[in-house]
Formats: structure tokens, C-alpha cells, sequence
């Protein structure tokens, strides 16, 4: 039998290889995409606007591209090469997702961050020295964003790290971050494995047993129901972690989860999802999945003729969402970090400044968490007697009733953050402020 | 028992409608290899580029919100149009990337393959072109049920979208089995020296495939964006997969066979949505690949292949 068995088989072996590229081996082309984006983009052109000197962006480029020749060829000496910061200058690294499927979360976390680094450089920088944020490209990828955050720490130096929305990323990010001690306060990474990662990693948003919480709460208490179903992406931990927590929570409060149901960020179709959910009779939907999704699938369960309210976490938080769900999106309810409607004055001043920055672009609670975030740094900062990572790390840990946008932040002994969370109802393409519910005791 | 029925026909229809599309896109992979003996993995960039030209073009012509009525004509100018741009794009492609190694091994074609993939990925990106971020595509027909089986609604979208599938398939079939150039077409794919001594124009053929497969590919990203409206940005996981499944369905139906990659691209697409609907939709793309391992094993030429000797 000797057929084109070869052939086929060679084609195998390319199929798994396209594979590879496709879904996220691309490590090797990263450094140079992520480069460009972070270098020479809309974020870093800002960040001269606010920082002190305007080719900051031209020699922080210039710095990173001369790294990775240097570093391997002579690593002790290359130093004085490696280090774009000015002596006068602090500099905090921002990995996010600049581009790929999750863009908008990291776009908006940057704007927060970089609104809250200009505003402290107008009130006089720390400890008489600016503040300058280097912001990396994650691509939504995890294999992407260990290497970009080894290179913010070896190559750029910063003193900090911000970052990423994804948990599965602040998680890949936090391994990195701890391996060479440098603290790291991710902005809205909601699954508790993050912050388990070590001394140097922390949050300034709620976590996802206390957002599931939050929603069977409010599905039980609020809404008076007993059997909702739930829909969630089997890929990401963040889906599966608030999945888990939900259910949890609402067979406690005496509900039903009469389905439970899976599928893989990327899917494009949820019909035979939503058709077994119709066939149970729920009376709402679960789901813990990231805008792009959740839009789709609010208008796959209206053609399906399934009309009940779809409940959801923080990763609904985009204009995204209505835009592409549209009418389908209507009616339902999520939790979330902050509303922009809050009358707070924190909130209301930062609303007005980042409409003022942005074209009357409203802030969503990404662009509030990554302001908290950068503020609860900059305090910890101001307080910490050198910027060396365990003084700060100590520093960070000592945050007590600190008033942020999104609320007041606590650090607590596991380094996370204890507050409350809003529930929000989309109504006609607006997530309109529903009620707030606190932590449970 | 009515609920079942109703299931039943709705995982059917959308089975077809999208194993129909599956069939357009393997059409691509499958005509190229039959010419070139190499694998397209570009290909599915062009699916893409052809779903996001559309898109630009509903929204320059006004469709932008979803409720807006659009004329009938609107969608079909809109999918003559990008397929035409991607039909140029695939020549181009095949010009610049492809015919200057026409001698060389073909490891070097297929890396470049893989390179034009990520150029077309990345540069979808830029946000002066598509940008990064997802988008909600204008509903071109109206989004009304043409019939109820037994409670699945047929909707306008995936008839619309199968038939236009199948007109294109048949088109095809007749441009390859009942024209000069499609017998130019087949002579190249058996004996690319053979035929160019018989006066075919050997390099004017496979730039015909390109544009050809690249058109159908075009014409796939666009019925599969009007199926499924919120189109994902042009580097997501979700095209990767969609192109990955139709070369499966090439490969089922037996690579370098049109028929073959019509019928594999069906069977795929049934099998993806059967197996969603009643055994798990946790492994819906763990199917269509055991289907893959399982005709490699026992049928390696496809479903629909000969198996040829390979010279030594």
C-alpha cells in the first residue's frame, strides 16, 4: 500500500503547525508587533503630552530594539543600554491588550492609567520625580504577555507593573512579576488564583466568588427567581471560576441551575447551547463571558426565541456590547466595578476630566479601575521610603481607606480588595445603575 | 416530542447553512492544492479580509445601524464587490508571494504561506483599515422566518446564505468540467509540464485559481458575517478555527477533489452541529478533528480520492 499516505500525513503535521501559529504560538513575531503598538501608538504619544519630555517615546523604542542584541551578548555590561528611564523620571510598565479580541478592555485600562499618571505629574510627580508609563501590547495572548512583561522588567526597569484585564494574562503576568520582585497591582483581574501567585501582586478590584454572589443574589432577591441556567467559556478561567461561583451562590439561596452549559471564546455559534437551556424552561441566563461573545449570543437566544434576561459579570463592560448586540442586549443585568452615573465626587470629578481628555468619551469601570489601580501605586508610593520592590510591595499592602473611583479600597492580608459591587441593566444600548450590593459578612 | 423535532430541524438547517459555507472556503484550499501541491494556509485570510471589506462597504453605504432597511440589492452588490477586491487581493498574493519560489521546494512556498497569513492578520488590524476591535455587521436582508418546521425557523439569512453557496459551487463545477480554461484548469493539475507543452498557459492558470478561490472565500466571510453579525476582529481565534475546519473538510473530501470539498465541507458542517446538539457542546471541535484522524487512518486520499502511487 504505497499511496499518498506521505502526503496526507505531511499535511497533518502542517495542519497542527498552522494550528500553532494561529492560536497563539506566535511568540517569536511578538516582541516586534508588540513594539510597534506600544512604541510608536496613540498611547505612547500621549504619554509625551503628559510626561516631561517629548522624544520619551522615540528613545524608550529605541532603547528596547537595542536590547535583545545586547542583553544575550553581554549581559553585565549592558546595562547603562538597557535603562531608558531619566534619572529624573519613574517609570511603571502597563501590559494589556492592545489589540486582539479583548482590544477595548486594554485600550480603556491605559486611558484610565495614563489620565491618573498626568495627574500626578501636575501635582508634582513623587518624590520630586515624573512618572512615565510604558505600555506593552498583550495581544490577548498569555504566551505574549510573559514576554512582554519580562521585557518591561529587564530591558525597560520599571519600578511597577499594572496589568491585565483577562485574569488568565495577570496570572501568566504575576508568575513573571514575583519570579524578579516587582510589585504588580492588576486593575480588574476578578479570579482569586491571581493574587495567590505572591507577596508582590494585588488588586484593587472585588474577586469572582463575590461577583457570582452578587448576581445569584440579585437573581434570587431581586428578580424572584428559581431556575436560571448558565453559559460559560470553557477556555478562560475568569468564565469558569464566576460559572462555579454562581452556582454556588444561588443553590444556597434556594434556586435551581437547570443547565449548564459550555462553550470556546471564538465560537461564532451557541444554538445548540441555547436551544437545551430553552428546553429547560430557564428563566434566566448566566453569562460570565467577555463582550463580544455575550452579544452574539443575546441575539442567537432572541432568533431562538429564548426572551428571558441574560445575567452577566464585568467582562460585559463595553460599548461594544450594545453596539453589537443591539436590541437583543436589552433587558439584561451585570455587575460591575463602578457606574458612571454614581454622584459620588470622585467619581463625578474623574467622569469630567476623562470626557474633557477623550471627546466626551464616558469612562467605563476598566477606564475607573485602571485609574484606582494607578492611584493606589502612586499613594503607596508617596508613602514608601525607596521605590525597591519589597518597601513598595510593603507599602501597597498598608493601603487602608483609600478613596477611589470605584469605591473605597482596603488592602486585605491576601493583598485583594474588599468592596462592593453595582448591578447594572442595559436599556436601549445604556447600562443604567440598578441597585449596589456589599460584601457579604 | 415537539421540542425534539424542533431541535432536531434547527440543528439541521444551521448544519447546512454553515457546512455550506465550510464547502466555499474548502473549495479555496482544496483548488490550490490540486494545482500547486501546496496548502494555502493564507487562505483563511482572505475569509476574513472578505467578511470586513463587506462590512466597511455596508457602512460607507449608509447600513450602519442594524435596523436600517437595506434594498435587496444592496447585499448582493456588496458580496459582488468584495468578492472582486479579495479575487484581486488572492492575484496579488499569488504574484508577489507565491510565484517567485514556483521552483523552489514546496516547504518554502508553505512557510511563506504561513507568513502571508500573519501579514494579513496584522495588517487587518491597523485600526486606519479594520482596526481591532469587534463590529456589529448591518443586517442586509431582513431578519424575518421564511417558514416554521415543526417550530425551527428557517430564516431568510441562512437560505439566502446555502443558496448562494450552492449557485456559487455549481458555477464553479461548470467553469471547471464545461469550459476551455477549466480543462486548462484540470490539465495543469495533472501534469503541470505536459500540459504547458501542449500551449496552456501554465502561470495565467493558477492566477485564475487564485482569484477564483480567493472570490468564494470572499463570498464565505461574507454569508458567514451576515449569519453571525457581530464579526470578530481580524486576527481572532474564531477565523483561525473556521479556516481550519474547512481544510478538514478538504482534507475529508479528499484534497485536490472539488466535489470532495463540497461534500466534506457539508459533512462537516453537520457533524459539528449534530454533535453539538446531542452529545456535548464542550467538544464541538474535537468531532470535526477525530473525523480527520479517522479518514487519515482509513481512507488517507479523503472520502472521495484516488489514491495514487508515489514516485520515488
Amino acid at each position: 500500500m504505497r499511496m499518498t499516505n506521505t502526503r496526507i500525513f505531511s499535511a497533518l503535521a502542517l495542519l497542527s503547525l498552522a494550528a500553532c501559529v494561529g492560536l497563539g504560538g506566535c511568540g517569536p513575531t511578538d516582541s516586534n508587533s508588540g513594539n510597534a503598538s506600544g512604541g510608536g501608538g496613540g498611547g505612547a504619544r500621549s504619554a509625551a503630552a503628559g510626561g516631561s519630555s517629548a522624544q520619551a517615546p522615540e528613545s524608550a523604542g529605541k532603547g528596547s530594539e537595542k536590547s535583545p542584541a545586547a542583553a544575550p551578548a553581554a549581559a553585565p555590561a549592558a546595562a547603562p543600554a538597557a535603562a531608558p528611564a531619566a534619572a529624573d523620571e519613574i517609570l511603571i510598565g502597563h501590559y494589556a491588550s492592545m489589540t486582539g479580541s479583548e482590544a477595548t478592555f486594554g485600550q480603556v485600562t491605559d486611558k484610565g492609567i495614563r489620565l491618573a499618571v498626568e495627574k500626578v505629574n501636575a501635582a508634582g510627580g513623587i518624590k520630586g520625580k515624573k512618572v512615565r508609563v510604558v505600555t506593552l501590547d498583550t495581544e490577548g495572548k498569555e504566551s505574549v504577555t510573559t514576554t512582554v512583561v519580562t521585557r518591561l522588567i529587564t530591558s525597560d526597569k520599571v519600578v511597577a507593573l499594572l496589568g491585565e484585564v483577562a485574569s488568565s494574562r495577570s496570572i501568566a503576568g504575576a508568575n513573571v512579576a514575583q519570579r524578579f520582585g516587582i510589585p504588580m497591582i492588576t486593575p480588574s483581574s476578578t479570579n482569586p488564583e491571581v493574587t495567590t501567585k505572591g507577596d508582590k501582586i494585588f488588586r484593587v478590584c472585588f474577586l469572582d466568588p463575590f461577583q457570582g454572589y452578587v448576581m445569584a443574589k440579585f437573581a434570587r432577591e431581586n428578580l424572584k427567581l428559581s431556575k436560571v441556567a448558565t453559559l460559560y467559556d470553557q477556555k478562560q478561567p475568569y468564565s469558569t471560576g464566576l460559572n462555579d461561583n454562581f452556582k454556588e451562590a444561588f443553590t444556597k439561596l434556594g434556586g435551581t441551575v437547570v443547565a449548564e452549559q459550555a462553550f470556546s471564546g471564538g465560537d461564532a455559534d451557541f444554538s445548540a447551547q441555547l436551544a437545551t437551556i430553552r428546553d429547560r424552561g430557564a428563566e434566566a441566563i448566566f453569562v460570565p463571558g467577555y463582550y463580544t461573545e455575550v452579544g452574539n449570543i443575546a441575539i442567537q437566544a432572541r432568533k431562538l426565541g429564548v426572551t428571558v434576561p441574560l445575567l452577566g459579570g464585568d467582562g460585559w463592560e463595553s460599548p461594544k456590547l450594545a453596539e453589537i448586540g443591539g436590541k437583543a442586549i436589552d433587558g439584561s443585568y451585570y455587575s460591575n466595578h463602578y457606574s458612571p452615573s454614581d454622584t459620588r465626587e470622585e467619581v463625578v470629578k474623574f467622569v469630567s476630566e476623562f470626557q474633557s481628555k477623550h471627546g466626551g468619551e464616558v469612562p467605563d469601570s476598566l477606564a475607573a479601575m485602571g485609574y484606582d489601580a494607578a492611584m493606589v501605586l502612586f499613594d503607596a508610593m508617596k508613602r514608601s521610603p525607596s521605590l525597591g520592590g519589597a518597601d513598595l510591595a510593603k507599602a501597597i499592602a498598608a493601603t487602608k481607606d483609600f478613596k477611589g473611583v470605584s469605591g473605597m479600597i482596603s488592602i486585605d492580608a491576601e493583598r485583594n480588595a474588599r468592596k462592593s459591587a453595582v448591578v447594572l441593566q442595559m436599556r436601549k444600548g445604556k447600562a443604567e445603575y440598578v441597585t449596589t450590593i456589599a460584601p457579604q459578612q | 416530542m415537539n421540542a425534539a423535532l424542533q431541535t432536531f430541524f434547527e440543528t439541521l438547517i444551521n448544519g447546512l447553512a454553515v457546512g455550506s459555507l465550510y464547502a466555499l472556503v474548502a473549495l479555496g484550499y482544496t483548488m490550490v492544492y490540486g494545482i500547486l501541491k501546496f496548502i494555502n494556509f493564507a487562505h483563511s485570510d482572505i475569509v476574513v479580509l472578505g467578511a470586513w471589506i463587506a462590512f466597511v462597504l455596508a457602512r460607507s453605504l449608509g447600513y450602519a445601524t442594524p435596523d436600517a432597511a437595506a434594498p435587496w440589492y444592496a447585499g448582493l452588490l456588496i458580496l459582488l464587490v468584495a468578492m472582486t477586491a479579495c479575487g484581486a487581493i488572492g492575484y496579488a498574493v499569488e504574484r508577489l508571494a507565491y510565484k517567485p519560489l514556483r521552483g523552489a521546494p514546496r516547504l518554502n512556498v508553505l512557510i511563506t504561506a504561513i507568513g502571508v497569513s500573519l501579514f494579513l492578520q496584522n495588517t487587518g488590524q491597523l485600526s486606519f483599515l479594520f482596526g481591532a476591535s469587534p463590529q456589529r455587521m448591518p443586517s442586509l436582508l431582513p431578519d424575518t422566518p421564511l417558514l416554521t418546521v415543526f417550530g425551527a425557523r428557517v430564516s431568510l439569512v441562512d437560505v439566502v446564505g446555502a443558496g448562494t453557496a450552492v449557485l456559487l459551487m455549481v458555477g464553479l463545477e461548470y467553469l471547471i468540467f464545461h469550459t476551455k480554461l477549466g480543462r486548462a484548469m484540470r490539465a495543469v493539475s495533472y501534469n503541470t509540464s505536459v500540459a504547458s507543452l501542449m500551449g496552456v498557459n501554465v502561470n495565467a492558470v493558477i492566477s485564475f485559481t487564485f482569484v477564483v478561490g480567493s472570490a468564494l472565500a470572499a463570498a464565505a466571510g461574507f454569508l458567514y458575517s451576515m449569519k453571525y453579525v457581530g464579526i470578530k476582529q481580524p486576527a481572532d481565534a474564531g477565523w483561525v478555527m473556521l479556516g481550519l475546519k474547512a481544510f478538514v473538510a478538504a482534507v475529508v473530501g479528499g484534497i485536490g477533489n472539488i466535489r470532495g470539498a463540497m461534500i466534506g465541507g457539508v459533512m462537516i458542517g453537520l457533524l459539528e452541529f449534530f454533535g453539538a446538539a446531542y452529545v456535548s457542546t464542550q467538544y464541538r471541535d474535537v468531532y470535526v478533528f477525530a473525523l480527520l484522524i479517522l479518514v487519515l487512518l482509513f481512507r488517507p486520499a479523503g472520502l472521495f480520492g484516488r489514491a495514487t502511487v508515489e514516485k520515488v
